[in-house]
């Protein structure tokens, strides 16, 4: 039993991985290579879901060693809640995302679909692995692989524009993590001789004051996935991406993959007391509060809408941010939650998105006007992903709200009470009028649908996600084993 | 019997025109043959080191320090296994290339003269006696002159020319120090010198000795500044000696200077007596960043793997310049790894001329589409050469980053950085180049079998080794121990 249980975490990356040959494999029939593209991350869902039965049973983390590289870098899993979380998330709208790439691809009459299910499945397999990772320089490792495997997915198309943002996608996200990320490894081990997550941090607070603010800022703003402002450019330019790999990679997988590092950064690496010893919160907690209010300004200026869902999903990951900088339990339980609650959200948004874009070749908002009555299930679940956005009750981004606003409180900054107010008005702000002149406003201009047939995989994969917002707002109280604090 | 390492390839160079007589077509079996066995003696050698230590042989019973000594120890063992692995490599690779890139009639003076380079840098590598390591020298130099000549364009005559010049400097400087050496301490052997040059510290003639040598091996590991030969020569030689060169030339000449830096010399000379250390130092951080922004500037492909070798020299020159274990063991890795990627790369661009006809990168949009395999082996060995996890490109990094932290020199780490970001910037722009494209769907075309094995079998050791690292690490680190005398 023991032993199984240690290999049980390790069959979800590889699985993906198992999932590459076999998709290349069934190249030429289609349906079973689709196939293989919903039971890979089926199976791994159910695979996390055994993990996380295991782990509410011991209730502890668990540490995997796989290989030593030099006697100081070593490849090393480790199974927390955390960890459970992010990966039955991903796995769990990989599965959805299959079903809605099938119809989009499809009513698109996309090239080089079986690349795109190949990279698809290695970003899923990085993805995973990273989830999972027990040290820094694993973590380092399918961070950069994740980067890689995207790469060719950012690029699909092709076109000139399309090398550009790869090129910007690239430069932006390696530049980084390589400049700051792995400095601030290199320099971790150098003062301390070791780098696996300890719930008591790396750190003990001996260390000079000057040095731990410097790496701490050098892993604030080497981890470019988190998107913090100024190193957000990467994420609208990604947007020339297909609609799914912007709705997965780019809602859920990639950037969420920054943001849970930077929780490794905040609470196993660092711990809450030495960050407030240097007083490193303070700064993360200004970047994330502008970026929060300038992302949403920005995105209330876009006329492309998936431009608008992009910097919308920087000021949303900057919540994330800000709650860990909050340095309370609270705080971190709505920065978990939100993490979650975002991924649900977002990925319907991008979803809706992808639908009206592939029925009817819209992309702006300003041309929306009148489309509710000929889409009317995907601009309802629009509606439904938007209220989650800005925080409704009854709508999972309630939750996460709920609890970051419970550690403002308990922190020593009540001031920031007035950040979520302007955000809040300004996520309704951005969104609620594409809702309204979808049902209410008259079309300026006769809308045509195309591709009906995809249409039905596409409506069924975004009333999933969509119910889902609605759905976790009742049943968040499952998460809290994982999230646990 | 380690003779026999030399022994083998001198006589293959030598009755392999014979066999020409008869056949234009057996040369290059025989030097399959004679390579094939001389890898097989290496590794048993090597084996064999490692469990009984050093090995020594004196050539016509004449014991050190009288007669001429042959050593194999920690140290050279790691470099002998990766020279003889490579020139079995491209030999299995050159068959196909060559046909193209040489008219038949000079395929067996092409490989005569190819296993003769080949005795030079083992010869380099293997011997104890400083002055026959300048007649090994002069034989790899002079039979490589002949071989960038043989170029298929008129510009490989001024390389060859050109190197024949600065190579013939160098080598004179590196005989006018032996000389110096000689006559201040009436020994050749190396070993016997090291003991003998203690009390001569301050005497001027072993600083001349010194001065000359270093800069002499200098000029031939093409270090920055005294680079210009490298480029062209090992782009217009034929494909498969290009490979060689950038697989193994310069990396002889840089065990050569660990050598005379810690084996004839010692580190209290090199560091406390006179600061060759710190200037070194500069000059290899000068060579990385420079090196790296050239390449940046070619649009010949050979030309800008061979300008990244220039950057890459540096790093092994930062290793040897840093004089500390960790550092140490950095350089051993990254003449190690370096030989492996480089190499690799320049059978790919050889492969990819062999087939195209191409070498100016902006001509190569789309070529993935025809190359597919030759292409991601490409992208295997650039993630290599950045440094990725999990490729052996990593792991001389990240010693030589840790080796700079210990003795507090944290400005070598950005450089490190940023030259790693040039070269992801250079080589990326041929990925991106050649994956993305309106092209349309072309014909698939690859090299043929016996050129795209050694690349992949090199594209799979590079990460084989870089995830299972326990043999080039214990390898280097016997070699540290070596260079370190402890």
């Amino acid at each position: 039993m023991y032993e199984i249980d240690k290999f049980l975490p390790l069959m979800i990356p590889l699985t993906a991985l198992l999932a590459v040959p076999l998709i290349y494999f069934f190249r030429n029939q289609r349906d079973i290579r689709d196939g293989v593209s919903v039971l890979a991350p089926g199976t791994m869902f159910a695979l996390a879901f055994l993990v996380f039965k295991n782990f509410y049973q011991n209730k502890e983390p668990l540490f995997i060693h796989i290989l030593d590289i030099t006697p100081t870098v070593s490849l090393q899993f480790r199974v927390d809640g955390a960890s459970i979380l992010f990966s039955l998330i991903a796995s769990f709208l990989w599965i959805i995302t299959t079903i809605y790439s099938r119809g989009y691809l499809g009513g698109l009459r996309e090239k080089k679909q079986t690349s795109f299910y190949a990279y698809f499945a290695l970003t899923l397999f990085a993805t995973q692995s990273l989830a999972y990772s027990g040290n820094l320089i694993t973590t380092f490792i399918f961070y950069e692989l994740i980067t890689l495997f995207t790469y060719p997915l950012v690029t699909h198309k092709g076109s000139d524009e399309a090398i550009k943002a790869g090129r910007k996608y690239f430069a932006y996200l390696i530049g980084t993590s390589l400049i700051f990320f792995l400095t601030a490894i290199v320099l971790t081990l150098s003062l301390k001789g070791e780098m696996s997550y300890k719930e008591t941090g790396i750190f003990d607070g001996s260390e000079s004051v000057e040095m731990l603010l410097l790496i701490f800022l050098f892993f604030l703003f080497g981890v470019a996935k988190a998107a913090i402002m100024p190193v957000h450019a990467w994420l609208p330019a990604a947007m020339v991406a297909p609609t799914p790999v912007s709705a997965l990679l780019h809602a859920v997988a990639v950037v969420k993959a920054g943001v849970f590092v930077l929780y490794r950064v905040f609470n196993f690496v660092f711990t809450p007391d030495i960050i407030a010893g240097f007083n490193g919160h303070f700064i993360a907690l200004t970047f994330s509060a502008i970026t929060i209010v300038v992302a949403s300004m920005i995105a209330l200026r876009q006329d492309n809408l998936k431009r608008r869902l992009a910097y919308s999903t920087i000021s949303q990951l900057s919540y994330i941010i800000f709650g860990f900088s909050l340095l309370n339990s609270h705080a971190l339980t709505g920065s978990l939650y939100h993490l979650i609650m975002h991924a649900f959200g977002k990925i319907t948004l991008f979803f809706c998105a992808g639908s009206i874009y592939v029925t009817t070749h819209i992309s702006e908002i300003s041309k929306l006007d009148g489309i509710g009555k000929k889409l009317p299930i995907t601009m309802f679940c629009f509606a439904i992903g938007s209220l989650s956005m800005i925080g409704m009750p009854l709508f999972g981004g309630f939750v996460s709200k709920y609890y970051l606003l419970k550690g403002i409180a308990y922190s020593d900054y009540q001031l920031l009470f007035a950040i979520f107010g302007i955000s809040t008005l300004l996520n309704a702000a951005y969104f609620l009028p594409i809702v309204y002149a979808a049902f209410f406003k008259p079309p300026k201009e006769e809308i045509h649908l195309e591709a009906k047939e995809s249409q039905r995989s596409m409506e069924f994969a975004l009333s999933i996600t969509a119910l889902g917002t609605i759905v976790l707002f009742f049943v968040h109280g499952f998460f809290y084993p994982l999230i646990g604090v | 019997m380690i003779v026999y390492i030399i022994l083998i390839p001198l006589v293959t160079a030598i009755i392999i025109p014979l066999f020409g007589f008869i056949n234009k077509k057996l040369p290059f079996y025989v030097t399959l043959l004679s390579a094939f066995t001389n890898f097989i003696l290496v590794i048993r050698t090597a084996k064999k080191i490692f469990s009984y230590g050093t090995e020594r042989y004196f050539f016509g019973g004449f014991e050190a320090p009288f007669g001429i000594e042959y050593v194999v120890d920690g140290l050279n063992s790691i470099i002998l296994i990766i020279i003889s692995f490579m020139f079995f490599i491209i030999t299995v690779y050159s068959k196909r290339s060559l046909e193209k890139e040489i008219e038949n009639r000079r395929l067996p003076l092409f490989y005569a003269l190819y296993t003769l380079f080949y005795t030079g840098i083992l010869g380099i590598v293997i011997t104890g006696d400083i002055f026959n390591l300048y007649v090994f020298i002069e034989i790899a130099s002079l039979s490589s002159y002949t071989l960038i000549a043989m170029g298929q364009k008129r510009n490989a005559l001024m390389a060859s020319y050109n190197y024949l010049i600065l190579g013939t400097i160098g080598a004179t400087f590196i005989l006018i120090g032996i000389g110096y050496l000689f006559m201040a301490t009436g020994s050749l052997n190396m070993a016997d010198i090291k003991l003998r040059i203690v009390p001569l510290y301050h005497s001027k003639m072993v600083r001349t000795a010194f001065a000359f040598l270093t800069l002499g091996l200098m000029l031939k590991l093409a270090l920055f500044p005294l680079h210009v030969w490298l480029p062209n020569a090992y782009s217009y030689a034929p494909s498969a000696m290009g490979a060689l060169l950038a697989a193994t030339g310069t990396k002889v000449s840089a065990y050569a200077l660990i050598r005379i830096l810690y084996s004839v010399f010692t580190i209290e000379f090199d560091m406390k007596i006179i600061p060759f250390n710190q200037i070194f130092l500069l000059i290899s951080l000068v060579a990385i960043l420079a090196g790296s922004t050239l390449a940046l500037a070619q649009t010949n492909l050979k030309k800008m793997l061979a300008y990244s070798s220039i950057g890459q020299i540096g790093y092994i020159t930062l290793g040897i310049s840093l004089s500390n274990a960790t550092s140490l063991q950095g350089s051993v890795l990254h003449i190690f790894n370096h030989s492996l990627m480089k190499g690799g790369l320049f059978l790919i661009a050889g492969g990819i001329f062999y087939k195209l006809n191409i070498e100016n990168i902006y001509d190569m949009k789309g070529i993935s589409k025809r190359m597919p395999y030759s292409m991601a082996f490409f992208v295997i060995l650039t993630l290599s050469m950045i440094g990725m996890p999990f490729t052996v490109g990593f792991l001389s990094k990240w010693y030589l980053i840790l080796g700079a932290i210990e003795v507090g020199r944290y400005f070598v780490i950005p450089i490190i950085v940023i030259s790693s970001l040039l070269s992801l910037i250079y080589l990326w722009r041929l990925v991106e180049i050649s994956f993305n494209s309106d092209v349309d769907k072309k014909e698939i075309s690859e090299m043929p079998v016996s050129m795209m094995v050694p690349v992949i079998i090199i594209s799979l050791l590079t990460v084989f080794l870089g995830v299972f690292s326990d043999i080039p690490i214990s390898l280097s680190r016997e070699a540290v121990k070596i260079i370190l005398g402890s």
